[in-house]
């Protein structure tokens, strides 16, 4: 791999991303928790934009560090009971092994070509741009219909939310 | 360029965290924000193997869709779980998930 701006970036990001995955499971504290989750959630971004898929990196800020860091930080401040737990984890060892092993089991996976070959080191020259990805989405040949149900499975998930969330005694 | 397999192995490496995170916390937020952890890995899988596949002379535009509607899902999923927790917690005084057992038979 030699040095240059996409693999300068792809090390930058890697910091970002696992460093903050790594401050998430063990922060004592749940809202330093929710800071590190959108620093991890920024590396996520920085990936999209070295492959190439800007558009997701922009809905990855806007929907992960806008909304759903938001949220996330809205139910730690609602839940405050830190002085009741004593401990962070239960299952420390037991997990720290398990998750250990799929790791080299993924990793295992993913460097030797047990099961194919592997994929070309070099990349097509021409990818689908934004414009296209537009098009494609309400193209009847496309992702119409997955499309109108993502939007209803929203509605139904706000309607959910609020409806399960609401204060019964008020 | 940096190889494929680079991705996937950043990617196998955030998925194993966010498997133990939702193993060893004890917080069901910390259990959430995990569980979002894993599917950013499978978002950085989708889109690395949509950006490195050899799309020939017609686009393919599978993994960049299949990669919005995860990021669709993943929204409803957290408005969901945030508002089950915020309920036991009203009802419970606990966010610990083995105390919520209400309905365990």
């Amino acid at each position: 791999m030699e040095l240059n701006a996409i693999s300068i970036g792809f090390v930058v990001f890697t910091i970002f991303t696992l460093g903050g995955a790594i401050g998430v499971v063990t922060t004592r504290n749940l809202f330093q928790g929710t800071i590190w989750l959108m620093v991890s959630l920024f590396g996520v971004a920085g990936y999209f934009i070295l492959l190439s898929a800007p558009f997701l990196a922009a809905v990855q800020i806007l929907v992960y560090i806008g909304a759903i860091a938001i949220l996330i930080t809205f139910a730690v401040m609602l839940t405050r009971s830190i002085a009741r737990i004593k401990e962070r984890y239960i299952r420390l060892l037991p997990s720290f092994i398990g998750s250990l092993a799929l790791f080299l089991i993924l990793l295992l996976g993913v460097t030797v070509p047990i099961f194919g070959a592997h994929a070309p080191d070099s990349i097509p020259d021409y990818v689908a741009s934004t414009r296209d990805l537009g098009a494609a989405l309400v193209d009847e040949n496309g992702y119409v219909v997955p499309f109108l149900l993502a939007s209803v499975l929203l509605t139904a998930a706000m309607i959910g939310a609020i409806f399960i969330a609401r204060d019964e005694t008020a | 360029m940096v190889p494929l397999w680079m991705f996937l192995a950043v990617a196998a490496a955030l998925f194993s965290i966010g498997v133990f995170g939702v193993l060893a916390r004890r917080n069901a937020v910390a259990i959430l924000m995990s569980v979002e952890l894993m599917l950013n890995a499978v978002n950085i899988n989708l889109v690395a193997f949509w950006r490195y596949s050899e799309t020939g002379t017609d686009l393919l535009l599978n993994g960049y869709v299949f990669t919005a509607f995860v990021l669709i899902v993943a929204a409803a999923e957290a408005a969901v779980g945030l508002a089950i927790i915020i309920t036991v917690y009203r009802n419970r005084r606990s966010v610990i998930p083995e105390e919520a057992r209400a309905l365990k038979g």
